[in-house]
């Protein structure tokens, strides 16, 4: 049961979840800017992540060219069928990424590239949402293609799972800045992150309510025998990870609040995979079926298993090189 | 309103466009990296000053020429897959690790150690930073290994087998990487993007010299990208003139495009200079042409035999216009490289290179001719390489997605307004940042409160230190 394309779909998964870890929390802080409107706020918010957003960002190149490489047909056939919001998706990072640096070489146009970070950030996480919604319910295909139409994606469940995940990376963005921040921008970040951690508790019920009803195989995963060993422990999880949250709010911890998000997040993600288990396109197409010939994952395999550690090494590096409270007057200059 | 446009022409449009906006970001920070580590090993090396004013002034511009780069480059990892599918599943078990290799050793390197290079000098030290700086450079050349060895193998595919799901398939690693065509497209590329650069910078230099030829910094990156100029265009000629020859043994219909042969000639073929070649006549009008030169540049034999596209079936060319001119342009800008380069020789041997006002106006237009040489470029080796995207076995028109042309017409649009938004922002601020003298205590990325308190009579304070 264990061999190279399970292998795979793990790595994938890894690299997708170590992307939502690191990128969610940097779109949150992009979605939260309004909330912010002074400009010395806004200088330590994006200092805050100037320094690592652009690592962040690499690992989706991973996940988008690992599945390519990996899975090249369940690629090949989710790329079409997720076509707008991934447009979309490009489109939010192009605004967001450039204003990173944009913002500090213009005085007169910063409040317009500070409403690009936002705006794109906020697009690129609908985006990724509610592609997400679209995979797990499924999309048309027929032989190797993609054989639907282009806004097939478009449903309010994916609508639900969008939404969901603007609350989520906003709760990863506000328990960031907790961590990060100083005064009263912390302040205002705790505030922030108990209304967010209630619409994230509210976005994972209604979607754990409404996926066993998109297809009955995701009502018998869940709900019967032997499999519900498997699935109880989840939600039992998310009940204690939610109550540590809340207590680590109400003491107002720095480091605590963000991690435990983060624990959320995991869990939440791992409750995806025992939905779509053992397909990499639901109910179509199997990471069997999926796989790239065993010589081609062989020869990437011997890379990630030496290059992955390295990176996951230098990236801790530039973390701790920047670590502890943005400092206010010199960005990172003092 | 698209019901009428092909969706595979709709796709092409939109990769040549968005892959147009990207390959002038790289091409610039390949060699600006390059040149950041240089400038800090000489400041760490003669702890002059100059230097580290130097690596702070073009690190900025470093840093919003990578922020671009990065997310153009973003849109054409996905691109494959959106627009290109179906060359995704039958290419990508090839095609793919090579890129996933790109980003795990070239992508990751560079973005980790970036955020060090760019706000990190007080935080851990010179020595670490330069390793950073280093790190990014280096990764920017691994970077151009692993794309341009999967561009090449697109161009002469080698080591493969087909598998019964009509998947292409590795059946030698090496051979696949070391196609044919790599290491000369590697060598073109790197030197191009090396060439780009000492352009922007001996153009940003001479825009400074021409107002105030003490100016320490200005002299110091005119003098080195002068250097760079003079010694590199030429070698670029010797490799470009390689890489043609390597084009000719495995495309050969691509060298047919590019130099307007339609006819076959027994008994040596002209070099045309110029005309207006045309694809449904099937011959160049208004030809300008020296007899016999074609054979004797591309046989080294003024008699030697050259086939036409009259032998090559007619769905089967290239469109010939497009590669014929754009082969034209790069091969102009290279030529005009190396007058720059001598000119910029000959007055340093007189002694005037800081003061020759007709070679800091000829730098400043030499500016964007890098740019200019590497578009043109590509555009004579991806358009030379039609009607196929992997040569000779997978068209063009079996690799795009099942689309219909209203989406990929959207996207199209979509891309065009946001480039032209983003490329407008981005070059403005570029050019804001290179009109600016650099100055003693130059700031990095962060420091954008201008610095005058030591730099009131910049001129008279560094005079003497380039």
């Amino acid at each position: 049961m264990i061999d190279i394309a399970v292998i795979f779909a793990f790595i994938i998964a890894f690299a997708v979840f170590v992307y939502v870890v690191m990128d969610g929390f940097d779109l949150g802080l992009g979605m939260l800017f309004p909330l912010f409107p002074k400009k010395d706020d806004r200088d330590i918010i994006m200092n805050s992540v100037a320094p690592v957003w652009d690592g962040n960002e690499t690992w989706l190149v991973l996940g988008g060219g690992g599945l390519m490489a990996a899975f090249p047909l369940a690629y090949s056939v989710l790329m079409p069928a997720l076509y707008t919001p991934m447009i979309a998706m490009l489109v939010g990072l192009i605004f967001r990424g450039v204003a990173f640096e944009f913002r500090w070489r213009t005085l007169r146009e910063r409040n317009r590239w500070d409403t690009a970070f936002a705006g794109g950030s906020l697009l690129a996480t609908l985006a990724q949402g509610i592609a997400l919604g679209a995979i797990l319910q499924g999309v048309h295909v027929e032989g190797r293609h993609y054989a639907g139409g282009w806004w097939d994606w478009l449903t309010p469940f994916s609508l639900l799972t969008g939404v969901s995940l603007v609350a989520g990376y906003g709760l990863l963005g506000a328990t960031w800045l907790v961590m990060k921040t100083e005064g009263d921008l912390r302040e205002r970040a705790y505030h922030l992150s108990w209304w967010l951690l209630f619409a994230m508790l509210a976005a994972i019920g209604a979607v754990s309510i409404a996926t066993p009803f998109l297809s009955i195989e995701y009502a018998h995963r869940w709900f019967s025998w032997p499999g519900i060993l498997l699935t109880a422990p989840v939600p039992v999880a998310v009940a204690a990870v939610t109550v540590l949250l809340l207590r680590s709010l109400a003491a107002r911890q720095d480091y605590r609040p963000f991690f435990l998000s983060l624990t959320l997040f995991a869990l939440s993600y791992a409750g995806l995979g025992i939905s779509m288990w053992p397909y990499i396109v639901p109910r179509s197409i199997t990471i069997w079926q999926a796989a790239a010939p065993r010589d081609s994952q062989i020869f990437m395999l011997f890379g990630i298993a030496v290059l992955i550690p390295m990176i996951l090494g230098y990236t801790a590096w530039a973390y701790y090189v920047f670590r502890g409270k943005v400092d206010p007057h010199g960005g990172y200059h003092s | 309103m698209f019901e009428g446009l092909d969706a595979v022409v709709l796709a092409r449009a939109q990769f040549a466009f968005t892959m147009s906006f990207h390959i002038i970001f790289p091409a610039f920070s390949i060699g600006l990296a390059s040149y950041l580590a240089v400038l800090e090993a000489l400041w760490l090396a003669t702890r002059r000053e100059v230097f580290i004013n130097l690596f702070n002034y073009w690190l900025k511009i470093f840093a919003v020429a990578f922020g671009m780069g990065v997310v153009s480059g973003i849109v054409m990892s996905y691109q494959f897959g959106t627009n290109w599918s179906a060359f995704s599943d039958k290419a990508g078990p090839v095609i793919g690790p090579l890129m996933a290799y790109e980003v795990l050793t070239a992508f990751f390197l560079e973005a980790g150690f970036l955020g060090v290079m760019l706000f990190g000098l007080k935080r851990v030290g010179p020595k670490l930073h330069f390793l950073a700086t280093l790190m990014v450079a280096v990764g920017t050349l691994i970077s151009a290994f692993w794309i341009l060895s999967a561009n090449s193998w697109m161009q002469t595919p080698a080591g493969y087998a087909v598998n019964a799901d009509g998947q292409f398939v590795a059946a030698s690693w090496l051979k696949v990487i070391f196609n044919p065509s790599f290491p000369y497209r590697l060598v073109h590329m790197v030197l191009a993007a090396y060439l780009t650069t000492s352009l922007v910078v001996g153009a940003v230099g001479a825009f400074h010299l021409l107002r105030d030829s003490h100016l320490a910094g200005a002299r110091v990156m005119f003098s080195m990208a002068m250097w760079m100029a003079a010694i590199v265009a030429p070698i670029q000629i010797i490799a470009g003139d390689q890489h043609g020859l390597n084009t000719l043994e495995h495309q050969p219909v691509k060298i047919m495009a590019m130099e307007g042969h339609f006819e076959s000639h027994k008994n040596g073929a002209p070099l045309i200079l110029f005309g207006l070649p045309s694809q449904s006549q099937g011959r160049v009008n208004y030809a300008i042409e020296i007899p016999k030169a074609g054979s004797l540049i591309l046989k080294h034999s003024l008699d030697a035999p050259m086939p036409g596209l009259d032998t090559v079936p007619r769905e089967n060319w290239p469109p010939v216009p497009v590669v014929f001119w754009s082969f034209r342009i790069m091969v102009g800008m290279g030529l005009l490289m190396v007058a720059l380069g001598l000119l910029s020789l000959f007055m340093r041997w007189r002694g005037a290179l800081y003061d020759s006002r007709l070679l800091h106006i000829f730098a400043i237009a030499m500016g964007p001719a890098g740019f200019i040489a590497v578009l043109a470029g590509w555009f004579t080796t991806e358009v030379g390489r039609q009607p196929y995207t992997v040569y000779g076995l997978l068209r063009t028109v079996d690799s795009a997605s099942p689309l219909a042309p209203p989406a990929v017409a959207s996207s199209l649009i979509a891309f065009v307004i946001v480039y032209f938004i983003v490329y407008a922002a981005g070059i403005t601020y570029l050019l804001r940042l290179m009109a600016a003298p650099p100055h003693p205590g130059e700031q990095g990325p962060r420091g954008d409160e201008p610095v005058r308190a030591a730099g009131i009579t910049p001129a008279a304070a560094t005079a003497g230190k380039g």
